[in-house]
């Protein structure tokens, strides 16, 4: 597939701060990618860079085989951009918005049918300054997808909303790769990472240190997986010791927990709590997430 | 395509603008009761003195005006740290507007709101003024347009300056209320010691009030040559320093 975006060498230093430091990545065409990393990771800065909003201090950025710091003219009409915590005027109305934001482009889609789409159709005459966190940033959806772009930039996109607006934010960016766009994003939530992003970069001090897809990223740095049940069954732990793969097994009350790895653990498991007749009232997996990647990784949590 | 979105985010910011009461009141409002309310209780008694006369004959006028150059100044400085503290100049910079585009919206939509005030000045003047309003309107708008232009050019420069929004409000009128005081409108420059009187030859509200007192008081243009170029020089100078010192964000 076609790359979409690619920057090789990053740098971008502000006064004796190094924001991006050496980054390099490809994004393909029609792809949802992620740069994920804590704040301050550099992610927002690579995003301006991309966008043409900063000129880069090092290294070469290609976006749609353009120089966005030259061509942006030209980029403008085929990128749509949101901005990390960015506002509209307080007493601007959303249809206004939407009105001029489509005045400066040659060509858009239907103003009214976006906003129907984005479920902000009931909002059309609101102010922007009485809208919901999760109201704004749809609306920043609108703004960004107005001129139909071939590629768009989502920074920090969900940051302060309720699960359930954040709910709805992921399906609409779903929507829009399904409709054949490429979406960049940016984002500290390894959870939204994990649901929406085909591939990610995980970015710490202004580094890439890992590009893949969420699953083969958890499958090389966190192979290992496990299974808790509870159980009335008091029998010995070392029944399970025969289990392929088992690293540990746990008992905290009533409930076991066996750490293993391989593709056929749980399978293993579940043969060998049959085999037993165990009785067990509760049971389920526990897989590893990004967030256990980006720990592995980096020594601490995303949120330290 | 640039244009069209020239008058659509004027016609916006007028719209927004409108929304807010209290800028409204402030803009419009503020320059009319003064020069009303002013004229109207010192009028009965301008023969008494000849200071009052040249008060209510020129001095209110121009005071009055100059309120709405400096309210159009003033809330500039405040929307654009707004705007600027809020992300939407850097919004607005990532669309095909050219950032020169933006900022001449707010001022074009600033000069016909003070047109319109004058407007409505003259209006209201010639009903309940205590004597008639003589000057040729085209002509003191044309000054007061300039005039403003030049005192909005060192607001740029102030909005350039001014770390955060919260600071904008205080800022604008710590340097504008000075300079209306030393400008020669209520006291005689040379009344001033010199240092001061150096320091109001450099100012543009100094030239603003002397252009628009000689206006009004039917000068002909030939006689405002020194006052014309003196504001220009200062809109040139003020405009090159901001967009050296301009920041979106």
């Amino acid at each position: 597939m076609p790359s979409v975006v690619s920057v090789q060498g990053l740098r971008k230093v502000y006064g004796s701060t190094v924001a991006v430091d050496d980054v390099s990545f490809e994004v393909l065409e029609g792809e949802i990618f992620g740069l994920i990393g804590p704040n301050g990771a550099g992610k927002t800065t690579t995003m301006e860079c991309t966008e043409g909003l900063r000129q880069p201090d090092r290294g070469t950025i290609r976006v749609l085989s353009k120089d966005p710091a030259k061509d942006a003219d030209e980029l403008q009409n085929r990128i749509g951009v949101q901005l990390q915590q960015a506002h509209l005027q307080k007493r601007i109305k959303v249809w206004e918005a939407v009105d001029l934001w489509a005045s400066l482009y040659p060509q858009t889609v239907d103003g009214d049918a976006l906003l129907e789409r984005l479920g902000l159709d009931t909002k059309r005459d609101a102010w922007f300054m009485t809208l919901s966190g999760g109201q704004k940033q749809r609306l920043f959806i609108a703004l960004a997808l107005i001129h139909d772009p071939e590629l768009v930039f989502l920074d920090e996109l969900t940051t302060g909303l309720d699960p359930q607006a954040r709910r709805t934010i992921w399906s609409l960016i779903t929507d829009i790769r399904d409709q054949g766009k490429t979406v960049l994003l940016t984002t500290h939530l390894m959870e939204e990472a994990e649901r929406l992003c085909d591939r990610v970069a995980i970015i710490e001090h202004g580094r890439v240190i890992e590009i893949d897809t969420p699953a083969a990223l958890v499958r090389r740095h966190c192979p290992q997986r496990s299974v808790a049940f509870s159980t009335d069954w008091d029998g010995s732990t070392d029944t399970f010791q025969t289990i392929q793969g088992l690293d540990s097994v746990q008992r905290a009350d009533r409930t076991y927990t066996l750490a293993g790895q391989g593709d056929d653990f749980v399978t293993e498991v579940i043969q060998c709590i049959s085999q037993q007749s165990i009785r067990v009232t509760d049971f389920r997996t526990i897989l590893p997430t990004l967030e256990d990647v980006f720990l592995e990784l980096t020594g601490h949590g995303i949120r330290d | 395509m640039i244009l069209r979105g020239f008058w659509k985010l004027t016609w916006i910011e007028l719209k927004v603008f409108i929304r807010e009461p209290l800028g409204l009141l402030a803009t419009i409002g503020v320059p009319l009761i003064i020069f009303l309310l002013l004229g109207r209780s010192i009028g009965p008694r301008m023969d008494q003195a000849q200071r009052l006369t040249t008060f209510v004959q020129v001095t209110l006028p121009v005071f009055a005006s100059m309120m709405m150059a400096f309210s159009a100044a003033t809330s500039l400085i405040s929307i654009i740290s707004i705007y600027r503290e809020g992300g939407i100049l850097k919004r607005l910079k990532a669309t095909p507007l050219s950032p020169q585009t933006i900022l001449t919206a707010h001022v074009f939509l600033k000069l016909s709101l003070t047109a319109f005030t004058l407007g409505l000045l003259f209006l209201a003047g010639k009903r309940f003024y205590p004597i008639e309003l003589e000057t040729n309107l085209l002509s003191f708008t044309l000054a007061l347009l300039l005039a403003t232009t030049s005192i909005l050019s060192l607001g740029f420069v102030i909005a350039s300056a001014v770390p955060t929004a919260r600071f904008a409000q205080p800022v604008a009128g710590a340097i504008l209320y000075p300079l209306l005081a030393i400008s020669g409108l209520f006291v005689p420059l040379d009344a001033f010691a010199p240092i001061w009187q150096n320091v109001a030859m450099l100012s543009p509200v100094t030239h603003a009030v002397s252009l628009l007192q000689g206006i009004w008081s039917g000068e002909p243009w030939s006689q405002q040559l020194l006052e014309v170029g003196a504001l220009l020089a200062n809109f040139t100078l003020c405009t090159a320093v901001s967009a050296k010192i301009f920041r979106w964000e």
